[in-house]
C-alpha cells in the first residue's frame, strides 16, 4: 500500500536541497535582524523624516505578498537602466541573492514591529527605578530595557524564525533548487503529487519542530526568574 | 510616643524647591511649591489624592520634569533649561550624579525582575557608583540581614511577598549609601498583614538619623516618627508643622477635615 522505496528516494533527494534551504533562512534572518535593528530605530526616532521613512518601510514590507516582492526584485530590477551597469548587478542577476534580499527586506519589517512591541512591554517602573538610581542612556538600556525586551520578544521572534524557514520555499520559483524546488522537479517527473508534497510537508515540520524546541529551550533557560515559587 | 531626634537647624540643607510648579497640559498639578528639607528630617507627605504628593516627590529626583520653579539638591542647583511646556533636563551628567545620593522606594517595588534579590542590591553600586563588587556584595548582604531578607538573597522578586518585596526595594536605596530617601507611598500597595515589616525598617532608619521624604496613607507611622509633617492640597502646602501640634487639632481646617474623613474611612 504505502511505496516506502519511493518515499525513502524522496526523503533523501529532497535532503539536497536542504542546505540551501539552511543557507537562504540564515542569510535572511541575520541580515534582515541588523536592518530591522535600523528600521525600528528610525520609526521610534524623535526626527520626524526618519519615523516616516522606517513606518514607510514596514507598511510596504508587511503590506504586499513576499511572492510579489521576490519577482519586482528578481525580474522587475533588471529593467532599471541604470542598474545592470552599477557594482551591484553581479548580485542581483543572481537568484540567490534575489531570494535573500526580498527575504531579508520582509522580515525585517516584521522584526522591526516585533522589538517596537516588545520594547514597549518592559515595565515604566523598572526603568524609572533605574533612571532614579542615576542610570541614563546605554547603561541604561544594555543592564535593564533590552535584557526584559529579549525576554519579551523572544517568544513571538521564534514565529518569525518559523515564518522565515517556511519562506524560502518560495525561492523556488526563481529556479532556486531548494527543498520546495527539489519537490517541484520530483512532481514533473513522476506525477506522484500526494507522495511527494506529503514528505515535503513533514520535512519543513521537522524542521520547523526543531526550531520550536531550540526556542523553549533559551526562554526556559532566560525566564528561570518567572518560576513562581514562594516559600 | 515620637522618635527624639535632633531639632538643630544648623544643619545642612538637603533639598529645597522654590516656586515648583507642574502642569500636565491645561491641568496644573503643583501650584507653586516652596519647601526646604533639611539632613536628618524626616518628613511625612499627606494630602488626598489629587493633592499632588506624588507628583512632587517625582519632581525632587526628576522623575517628573517641573514646569516652573527651581530645584536645589545639597546645595546645588539643578540645571534645567525651558522648553515648550516642562523644563528639560540641562546637564544630564549633573542628574545622574545626583540621583546615585537620592534614592527612591516606590509604590510598587519595581524591582529588576530579571535580576536576584542580591544582583538588584548589587546593580546600582557596581554599574553606577563603580564600586568594587566584592565590598559591594558585602555591604548588600549586610543590609539584607538588616531587612530579614538574607535567605531570599538568590531569589527573584517575583518568587517573593510584597513585603519583602518592598524590603528589598529599600535595601537597594540603602546600598547605594544615599544622603536622601523619598518613599513613595511604600505601603499604599501591600496587603495589611505585610505592612508592618515595612514599617519597623523605615522606623529603624528614621531613628538612624537619615533624611527621609514619605508620602505616605499611615497616620499613625506620620504622627509617630516624623518630625515634620506636609499637607498639600489642591497643588499648593495647606499645612505643616510638628505631628503633634498638626495632629492635636485646630491648626489647620483643612488638615482636621482630611484627618477625620481618613479615620471614618478606616473605621470601617
Amino acid at each position: 500500500m504505502m511505496d516506502w522505496n519511493f518515499l525513502t528516494d524522496v526523503f533523501q533527494q529532497l535532503l539536497t536541497g536542504l542546505p540551501l534551504t539552511l543557507q537562504l533562512s540564515a542569510m535572511a534572518l541575520a541580515v534582515g535582524f541588523a536592518l530591522s535593528i535600523l528600521v525600528a530605530a528610525a520609526a521610534g526616532s524623535s526626527f520626524r523624516l526618519f519615523r516616516w521613512i522606517g513606518n514607510a518601510h514596514i507598511e510596504l514590507f508587511r503590506g504586499t505578498p513576499l511572492l510579489v516582492q521576490i519577482f519586482l526584485i528578481y525580474y522587475g530590477l533588471g529593467q532599471i537602466p541604470g542598474l545592470r551597469q552599477s557594482f551591484l548587478w553581479p548580485f542581483l542577476r543572481e537568484p540567490y541573492w534575489c531570494a535573500v534580499l526580498a527575504l531579508a527586506l520582509n522580515t525585517s519589517a516584521y522584526t522591526a514591529e516585533i522589538i517596537r512591541g516588545a520594547l514597549q512591554a518592559v515595565p515604566l517602573g523598572e526603568i524609572e527605578a533605574g533612571r532614579s538610581c542615576g542610570m541614563s542612556g546605554l547603561l541604561l538600556r544594555r543592564r535593564v530595557v533590552w535584557p526584559i525586551a529579549v525576554r519579551q520578544g523572544l517568544a513571538v521572534y521564534g514565529s518569525e524564525v518559523i515564518l522565515m524557514l517556511k519562506a524560502t520555499s518560495l525561492a523556488s520559483i526563481i529556479t532556486l533548487t531548494e527543498v520546495t524546488g527539489i519537490a517541484y522537479k520530483l512532481i514533473s517527473s513522476s506525477y506522484r503529487v500526494m507522495e511527494v508534497f506529503a514528505v515535503t510537508g513533514a520535512l519543513y515540520l521537522t524542521l520547523t519542530f526543531l526550531i520550536s524546541l531550540a526556542f523553549s529551550v533559551i526562554e526556559s533557560r532566560l525566564n528561570k526568574h518567572l518560576a513562581y515559587r514562594r516559600n | 510616643m515620637s522618635v527624639a531626634v535632633n531639632e538643630s537647624s544648623a544643619r545642612a540643607t538637603a533639598i529645597a524647591t522654590q516656586g515648583l510648579r507642574k502642569s500636565y497640559g491645561e491641568i496644573e498639578v503643583l501650584k507653586g511649591i516652596d519647601f526646604t528639607a533639611r539632613e536628618g528630617e524626616v518628613v511625612s507627605i499627606l494630602g488626598a489624592s489629587g493633592s499632588g504628593k506624588s507628583t512632587f516627590l517625582r519632581c525632587l529626583n526628576l522623575l517628573e520634569l517641573p514646569s516652573a520653579g527651581s530645584l536645589d539638591v545639597f546645595g546645588e542647583r539643578v540645571k534645567l533649561k525651558k522648553g515648550a511646556s516642562d523644563a528639560h533636563i540641562a546637564d544630564r551628567k549633573q542628574v545622574d550624579r545626583l540621583r546615585t545620593q537620592v534614592a527612591m522606594v516606590f509604590q510598587n517595588f519595581c524591582l529588576w525582575s530579571h535580576m536576584t534579590v542580591l544582583e538588584n542590591l548589587m546593580e546600582a553600586p557596581v554599574h553606577v557608583q563603580g564600586r568594587k563588587k566584592a565590598e559591594v556584595r558585602d555591604e548588600a548582604l549586610s543590609i539584607l540581614e538588616r531587612v530579614g531578607l538574607t535567605h531570599r538573597a538568590d531569589a527573584y522578586p517575583a518568587q517573593l511577598s510584597g513585603g519583602q518585596q518592598q524590603r528589598a526595594a529599600i535595601a537597594r536605596a540603602l546600598v547605594m549609601k544615599p544622603r536622601v530617601l523619598l518613599f513613595d507611598e511604600p505601603t499604599s500597595a501591600l496587603d495589611p498583614e505585610l505592612v508592618g515589616e515595612v514599617l519597623k525598617v523605615m522606623r529603624d532608619l528614621a531613628t538612624e538619623g537619615r533624611t527621609m521624604l514619605i508620602v505616605t496613607h499611615e497616620m499613625a507611622f506620620a504622627r509617630d516618627v516624623s518630625n515634620r509633617i506636609l499637607f498639600l492640597d489642591q497643588g499648593r502646602i495647606e499645612a505643616q508643622g510638628q505631628p503633634q501640634q498638626l495632629f492635636a487639632g485646630g491648626v489647620n481646617e483643612r488638615f482636621d477635615q482630611f484627618v477625620r474623613r481618613f479615620n471614618e474611612s478606616a473605621a470601617h
